[in-house]
């Protein structure tokens, strides 16, 4: 290994490491009122601090009506996809010093479903497409086999990355063209139907292929590539709806 | 107020909430609450793997794993829960690789298998290859294979319900679950959910701690809310720190990186568990790593200006591999830590990560309210349970499993149950605790944040009931927490309205943490021993004689409603295992 020497990470931590920010985040509480409006706030943070951190100051020692939602704080759950400095992304996997912080940082809710209160979002629409590509797994065998289906680590590659999807909505709500018809199904729900179209275990494929060929599905994609930027687990979204519309095509998957 | 009946109701979309929804839902009319969506919940975030004697890639079986379980515990495991589980663990991976979860594969297609700490061959004579696993986010998978499993048999979700209080009817002398009481969080209204059976399946309560793997929302909710009614808590003293945790914010690095090869060094570049456990050395199990750590950091030979972390070392191994096997948590040591783990180590610390203690049930899943008796209707699984397989130290791997079998038994037991049993009638005013639980935070004038006293909980917890205790610590850690809990009742939020009122939520699930941490310290108080995750310096041996025992915790409430916890003991179910000295 490195020789054990002071690496950046300690050097950094030992010298005194607060900045000041300000927070310029999108309020809306439709027991107040029913305007939305832009309310700063101004807090001491690490550079090396979160998003969600910030999001934490305002809402523990300032403001404790400011809502979001959030678990996990590391980028594995999918609770807090917001739209930062314009961007959507997680809240959890941003951090300070990666934003610019000597500009107010915006926080707004994602685009395109309902705003409920603050940063919060009615999710439902978003998980009501991902039920409809049927998102599990589904074989014809009448007999199971006694031990686990074979599958070749090539077979298994094929879908890996479309498995990695934690729901979270970046994708979808960076879609124009969902802004602009929340009827499309939205890259996540494709996302999730190409993790089992490529799945060489699944016999459903021409099933929800014929779903996505819907005129509400995935033909609406016009790869303007915002889902694949905006993907906090660093799938290529737009490279698994291409091979969904190719597998449309020629009916190979 | 409103009022709903379902033959069955779990508490929790986790992996044991889950795993009983697929069961019930086929055999009962089943409603799942979650505080959560099922997806967002924190088995998602267990990385490494699956245990289950496959024997896919190397010889292997349920006995060797029983008692690897078993010692693993610290002998503290009730042996027959333990041999359930390892048995079982095999038809537990299949059945999930038949509902679609896409398990690494070996070159022949079978499930691939790689190695975890405390796992071994033939009683300990060395490591063996027993976790099943999808790259490093395992836990992912399960949960995302649950819940699309869940979505195939329309199971009927409660998203964002939070349950408050568990119903307890007193029939004959006979305490008997009626149902629980939830709040909405969209709307702040409150709902009775009557039901022949529950199932709490709502997982840990890491919170307490402040470096913590633990989700924001891990604050022991169903723990708190049957301890409130009266009945047990078992062995809540033992808690597990997880060797690797991202330095200072606490976030999990998978133990298969050291499956993989990874090496701990301090600030020597020596690999230094060679000294501490010279068989399976990086791979002892978590207990014994995490003292490792912090005996290192102690003697001076931490990393750092503050040497107060160590290292874990990737380097040796190929981009490849690191890219294959362990792509999220190297992302995790670049995003969090700018560090890159292709060349340079990554700085860890004992992460607070995993309560094996919890609310005491038989195998069947089903709570007990004393050493022995059942109430009726009442079921837990999972993290919130205690059953024991886990006993004083829980095996990597062992989790996973833990809330697909008794997960599943749990879901089927309940289910039958509510086939043949009747309604128990709800207490008078179901929604009482609640409500006014609710209006007295809302109209609250006191001047005490949920912020501080939870800063200051977490403080004294990390600080005291750590990877050490001594009668000093842990003494100072029950009167801060009882400092706190007198502060608590003066707290106030700022958010007054019904919408989604997270300020008020935050102030409830602060009130069940300081519940539990006064439990667990109690508990720790009173284990005048070492054993597994609970480490007594001024007792630094283990003490079969006196302490092989499970701790019962009982909250009493006096005449003139002052709050005690009473402890008592339950043995400790032996059956092929007679306890030996534990080593690595
Ligand atoms: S594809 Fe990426 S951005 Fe879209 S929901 Fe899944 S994880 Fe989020
Ligand atoms: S809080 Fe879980 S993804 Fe950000």
């Amino acid at each position: 290994m490195a020789t054990p020497v002071l690496d950046k990470v300690e050097a950094e931590a030992s010298a005194s490491p607060y900045i000041t920010v300000t927070f310029r985040i999108r309020r809306f509480n439709p027991e107040v009122s029913a305007e939305a409006v832009w309310e700063d706030f101004q807090l001491e943070i690490d550079p090396k601090e979160r998003v969600l951190d910030g999001l934490h100051k305002i809402k523990w020692d300032l403001d404790g009506t400011l809502t979001f939602r959030r678990s996990c704080a590391h980028g594995i759950c999918g609770s807090d996809a917001m739209r930062i400095n314009g961007r959507n992304r997680l809240a959890c996997k941003t951090l300070i010093k990666d934003l610019n912080p000597e500009k107010p940082i915006t926080v707004e809710p994602i685009k395109g479903l309902t705003v409920l209160k603050d940063l919060v979002v009615d999710m439902e629409p978003f998980f009501q497409a991902y039920r409809d590509v049927m998102p599990f797994l589904i074989t014809k065998e009448t007999n199971e086999p006694t031990r686990e289906r074979l599958q070749s680590a090539e077979d298994r590659a094929r879908f890996d990355d479309t498995t990695k999807c934690i729901l979270c909505a970046a994708c979808t709500s960076s879609c124009p063209v969902f802004w602009n018809d929340g009827q499309y199904f939205g890259p996540a729900a494709i996302v999730n139907a190409h993790r089992f179209i490529f799945d060489s275990r699944d016999e459903a494929g021409e099933q929800r292929l014929e779903i996505l060929n819907d005129r509400d599905g995935v033909w609406r994609c016009r790869t303007t590539f915002n889902c694949t930027d905006a993907c906090p687990r660093g799938i290529e979204v737009t490279k698994a709806i291409a091979e969904v519309k190719k597998a449309l095509i020629t009916r190979r998957f | 107020m409103k009022i709903h009946k379902y033959d069955t109701v779990i508490v929790g979309a986790g992996g044991a909430g889950m795993r009983a929804a697929i069961e019930s839902t086929k055999r009962s009319r089943t409603a799942v609450l979650t505080k959560l969506y099922p997806t967002r919940s924190h088995t998602g975030a267990a990385q490494g793997g699956m245990a289950a004697a496959l024997a896919n890639v190397e010889e292997d079986n349920w006995e060797w794993h029983t008692f690897d379980t078993v010692k693993g515990g610290d002998y503290l495991v009730d042996q027959d829960a333990a041999e359930i589980l390892a048995k079982e663990a095999i038809d537990s991976v299949l059945d999930l690789e038949k509902m679609g979860l896409p398990f690494n594969r070996t070159p022949n297609g079978t499930i691939d298998q790689r190695r975890f700490g405390g796992h071994s061959r033939n009683h300990g004579e060395a490591p063996v290859r027993r976790s099943c696993y999808a790259a490093d986010r395992t836990g992912h998978m399960i949960l995302q294979t649950l819940y699309q499993n869940c979505v195939k048999e329309g199971v009927e979700f409660f998203n964002e319900f939070y349950v408050l209080d568990q119903m307890i009817t007193e029939e004959d002398g006979v305490k008997r679950s009626a149902g629980v009481v939830a709040y909405e969080l969209a709307t702040g209204e409150i709902h009775v959910f009557q039901a022949k059976a529950v199932i709490y399946a709502s997982g840990g309560c890491g919170k307490f701690f402040r470096v913590t793997s633990n989700a924001h929302t891990l604050t022991g909710d169903g723990q708190a809310a049957v301890y409130r009614r009266g009945l047990p808590l078992e062995d809540m003293e033992f808690f597990q720190f997880h060797p690797t945790g991202i330095w200072r914010m606490g976030i999990l690095l998978t133990e298969g990186a050291r499956g993989e090869g990874g090496i701990l060094r301090n600030k020597d570049g020596e690999r230094f568990m060679e000294k501490y456990a010279p068989v399976m050395k990086d791979l002892a199990s978590r207990d014994v790593v995490s003292r490792s750590i912090y005996t290192e950091i102690r003697e001076g030979r931490g990393c750092g200006p503050e040497g107060d972390h160590v290292y874990l070392d990737l380097t040796h191994l190929p981009p490849e591999q690191l890219d294959a096997k362990l792509p999220d948590i190297t992302e995790f040591a670049r995003t969090y830590l700018g560090i890159e783990p292709y060349t340079d180590p990554i700085p860890i610390q004992p992460t607070a990560h995993y309560a094996m203690g919890g609310i005491p049930t038989n195998v069947e899943g089903e709570v007990l309210s004393d050493n022995s008796t059942v109430v009726p209707g009442l079921y837990a699984a999972g993290e919130v349970a205690c059953v024991s397989v886990h006993g004083a130290n829980r095996l990597g791997t062992n989790s996973l499993l833990d809330i697909n079998v008794f997960g599943r038994r749990a879901g089927i037991a309940a289910a039958e149950y509510s086939q043949k049993a009747d309604y128990v009638e709800l207490p008078e005013n179901p929604a009482e605790f609640v409500v006014s639980q609710i209006e007295q935070l809302r109209t609250s004038t006191g001047t005490e944040r949920v912020a501080e006293i939870r800063r200051e909980l977490q403080e004294t917890m990390d600080a005291n009931v750590m990877v050490f205790r001594t009668e000093q610590t842990i003494k100072t850690a029950v009167e801060k927490i009882a400092e706190l809990r007198e502060r608590y009742k003066n707290v106030a939020i700022q958010d007054k309205g019904k919408r989604f009122n997270t300020d008020l939520l935050e102030a409830i699930e602060l009130g069940n943490l300081l519940d539990l941490a006064e439990v667990m310290a109690v508990s720790a108080l009173a284990r005048k021993e070492s054993r597994g995750g609970h480490y007594r310096e001024d007792y630094p041996n283990r003490d079969d004689v006196n302490f092989m025992r499970h701790t019962m915790a009982y909250r009493e409430v006096g005449d003139d409603g002052t709050e005690s916890i009473r402890l008592d003991y339950k043995p400790v179910v032996q059956t092929r295992y007679q306890p030996m000295e534990r080593k690595y």
